[in-house]
């Protein structure tokens, strides 16, 4: 281990911490354009989370001492995945610690304890969140974990330093595998997320919710960690898809000046993944709920179909 | 003169714009015309009762009936004894009589004999024995309460409720609903409304008939043209003055105005609902435009208080004529696009079609009227079925739809914008000359109806003027009435995240009928 992949670590955790809000009011800003209106300014997410942060916590009488943990548990576990995707450098000291599998464990965890505290005070709103969250989740994980695999197939490792050093740094090759593997990632991280087709994070239809079905009783900071939790989510995902799909530009060493370069690289991908986001949350209508097990399951066909596409056209080489 | 083979003797009110009648009944005679009128399928259009006791010391009380008949429209009068004033349950015939007998119960204390006996209106912030609208009760103030209402249970293993409102995430109108669901199928919706009552018809009571205009113009804020244009109506059959031609067309088109700026938002909150923000947008936009027309030629954005008695407040020029026309024009254009994109949107068809479905006999057995019930091929729409100036001379089209979904409902009001949009078109090329009011003036004792086809409905003002000539009584019917009852059928063996886009299809009044 040398200073610089700790600093790389760090790095990357403290620009994770800081672009997922601005990422998220990118999202938004673009949102707003497509559909005419007159944007929220960038770091409208930023003042939001200031303003919760200077708003008292009310609890409920029944609250258990879970409700009150699960903000900080659900904000580490999401700040912990972001450090864990390579988005500045493959060489991370997490990187040999904690794998892709790791990482959807994390995704697990986080959402078995918003799912928990979602149901601790017993309103029921909070528990058809905490449903609705589960039969959405355990459909996305295991097709989370084909694209992986689909990934680790090629890379010979479960690694995610691994995989992006194979896919950008050795001869170019072009998987057919992946395209499969990509389609099912924006499948997955779209009902992961909570946007559009499965739930719609702007609004204020309680009967209709899901993510916010489960933090509708939050307040103050424990609110304002679970945005930036959900922010820090929509940030590891999409370094996630840019690592697995697009890793090129992700310097394997941690000098100063290729850090740099990474991140001027790494924000320009973003700018670019967020707009595709919004605009496939523009065009797109929110699908009743009991579409979402086809639209995951679908989600989780095409990843077995790049795994098949994987063993059958690319390991012959 | 007789209807429905009934020996009942009806006498023809004059002055008024739709034919009506009005005759006094017994119990017996009532029950035997309602079951005719059921039997023929005729609607009821509204039930409310009066405080008589001023004038009849042995029946202190009266009940009122208004029946649409292809005649025109009946108002039938039951008089209540002075000591325990009851009447019979009418609920059976007439589903959505079932909450105004209730009311009458609330406000008046003449209660239904046997069915639905659990309040309504009254949330137990008032007493069971205090009655607003009794002449002798005093204006008092109350403390608030929490009411235990008896909701009606499913039981079964899995079975659970789900409670939403009567405060919501959003800023919407309050309504409580009571989802008995299992996972997420909705098996029974109960709606406990009431939480906009704040007295109106009360203060009605002792009003100018010239103010009252104002007044009914704010029971629902989305339908104030209808309701004034309903409110004038009856005042100026009191009166006996016909309003002149100019400002009938004007009403006329004011309240196309309205119907066009409605729709065009319960458009856009459908597309929002789907998470379709982009059809928000757009409508948004659409009617923001529509509301400050309607802001720069006739000065106010909803058009409050433009229709007066007697006739309207404000003219429109050659200039503000043409004006319209050209907007109807860009409009219509809009609108169509945007419907295309509507029409051919998958996703948001798959969340409108088969959602929230009323059938055509389900329609006709609760007697759903309005949009709503157009939807569900209820063909009915006062424009063309009791057409008064200038509708007699714009035949407008009716638009019916069978399927009774949501997607039916958007259908409609696709087309009811299309069709409104044509007819402000005629009006505004067609405006007869002449003066804008006529004099107005009240009369005593007289009983006026003013029957209007708003966008969600018909309106119905029945007013009464005492010897003062100020009102007596005057009561403000919402087609909301009988539509809240079809939204808890629409609900069953829906998912709920379905109910609130089947709720926007309908989207019905709060304010309206909580009075």
């Amino acid at each position: 281990m040398n200073v610089y992949a700790l600093l790389a670590q760090l790095l990357e955790l403290v620009i994770a911490l800081i672009l997922a809000p601005i990422l998220n009011g990118w999202v938004n800003q673009c949102r707003a354009w497509l559909q005419n209106r007159s944007a929220p300014p960038l770091l409208q997410t930023y003042y939001t989370l200031s303003k919760l942060l200077h708003k008292d916590v009310l609890l409920a009488h029944n609250a258990s001492s879970l409700f009150r943990t699960a903000p900080y548990i659900i904000f580490s576990c999401m700040a912990l995945a972001a450090a864990i995707v390579p988005t500045l450098s493959t060489d991370l000291i997490f990187s040999p610690a904690a794998d892709a599998i790791a990482l959807v464990g994390l995704f697990a965890l986080t959402r078995v304890f918003i799912a928990l505290a979602g149901m601790d005070v017993g309103t029921s709103f909070g528990s058809l969140g905490s449903r609705r969250e589960m039969l959405i989740g355990f459909l996305a994980e295991p097709a989370l974990l084909m694209v992986f695999f689909t990934a680790s197939l090629i890379s010979q490792s479960t690694s995610l330093s691994t995989i992006v050093e194979t896919l950008a740094h050795s001869e170019f090759v072009i998987y057919p595998s992946l395209a499969f593997a990509g389609v099912a990632f924006t499948m997955v991280s779209l009902a992961e997320n909570a946007r559009v087709p499965i739930d719609n994070p702007t609004t204020h239809l309680e009967l209709t919710m899901i993510h916010e079905a489960m933090v509708l009783e939050y307040s103050g900071r424990h609110l304002a960690l679970i945005e930036w939790a959900a922010n820090l989510k929509l940030f590891a995902y999409s370094c996630l898809g840019i690592a697995l799909f697009f890793p090129f530009g992700i310097p394997e060493t941690a000098d100063p000046t290729a850090l740099a370069l990474a991140g001027v690289i790494l924000i320009l991908k973003l700018l670019a993944g967020g707009f595709m986001l919004a605009l496939i949350e523009t065009v797109s209508a929110k699908m009743r709920i009991f579409r979402a097990p086809e639209f995951l399951g679908t989600a989780f066909l095409l990843a077995v179909l790049a795994m098949l596409v994987h063993l059958l056209l690319e390991t012959g080489q | 003169m007789q209807f429905l083979n009934q020996a009942i003797e009806f006498k023809p009110l004059a002055e008024h714009a739709a034919l009506t009648f009005a005759a006094r009944v017994s119990t017996r005679e009532l029950l035997a015309f309602c079951t005719a009128a059921h039997q023929a399928e005729r609607r009821l259009i509204a039930l409310w009762g009066s405080d008589e006791r001023d004038r009849d010391a042995k029946f202190g009380y009266a009940l009122h009936l208004a029946f649409d008949l292809a005649e025109g429209l009946v108002c039938l009068t039951l008089p209540l004894p002075t000591e325990n004033p009851e009447f019979p349950d009418l609920a059976l015939a007439f589903p959505a009589a079932d909450r105004m007998q209730r009311t009458v119960r609330d406000l008046l204390g003449a209660a239904p004999q046997d069915g639905d006996q659990r309040p309504w209106l009254r949330h137990a912030n008032w007493p069971a024995d205090h009655y607003p609208l009794r002449r002798d009760t005093p204006d008092t103030r109350f403390a608030t309460c929490n009411e235990n209402y008896p909701f009606v249970r499913v039981e079964g293993d899995g079975v659970h409720e789900v409670a939403v409102g009567p405060i919501h995430a959003g800023i919407i109108e309050p309504g409580h609903f009571r989802f008995s669901v299992m996972g997420e199928s909705v098996l029974r919706l109960e709606e406990r409304l009431g939480w906009k009552h704040k007295g109106i018809e009360r203060r009605f009571v002792g009003m100018a008939l010239s103010d009252g205009a104002r007044l009914a113009g704010r029971v629902s804020g989305d339908s104030t043209v209808a309701y004034a244009w309903a409110y004038s109506q009856a005042a100026e059959a009191i009166s006996g003055t016909p309003p002149p031609p100019r400002a009938l067309w004007l009403r006329a088109l004011l309240l196309e105005h309205e119907r066009v700026a409605n729709h065009l938002g319960d458009l856009g909150y459908l597309g929002n609902d789907v998470a379709l923000a982009f059809g928000l947008t757009q409508f948004m936009r659409l009617k923001e435009d529509w509301t400050r027309l309607n802001a720069r030629l006739f000065g106010h954005r909803l058009l409050m208080d433009r229709i007066v008695p007697g006739g309207i407040a404000v003219d429109l020029d050659a200039q503000g004529a043409q004006a319209v026309i050209d907007h109807c024009h860009t409009l219509a254009n809009e609108v169509r696009q945007l419907k295309k994109i509507y029409d051919e949107h998958a996703g948001l068809q798959d969340r409108f079609l088969s959602t929230g479905r009323i059938t055509p006999q389900l329609a006709k057995r609760l007697g759903m009227i309005g949009l709503a019930g157009r939807a569900s091929a209820q063909a009915w729409d006062l424009r063309c079925n009791h057409p008064c100036e200038p509708y007699d001379q714009l035949a407008p089209k009716m638009v019916i739809e069978r399927n009774g979904d949501v997607a039916a409902r958007a259908l409609v009001r696709f087309a009811e914008i299309s069709e409104s949009l044509h007819l402000i078109h005629k009006i505004a090329s067609d405006l007869p000359p002449g003066p804008i009011r006529s004099e107005f003036f009240s009369a005593a004792d007289r009983r006026g109806f003013g029957w209007i086809e708003g966008w969600r409905g018909d309106v119905l003002v029945a007013l009464e003027t005492g010897t003062d000539g100020q009102i007596r009584r005057c009561h403000c019917h919402d087609p909301s009435w009988q539509n809240w009852p079809a939204l808890e059928h629409a609900a069953i063996d829906n998912i709920v995240p379905d109910f609130p886009l089947i709720n926007k299809s309908f989207n019905l009044s709060y304010a309206g009928q909580d009075l």
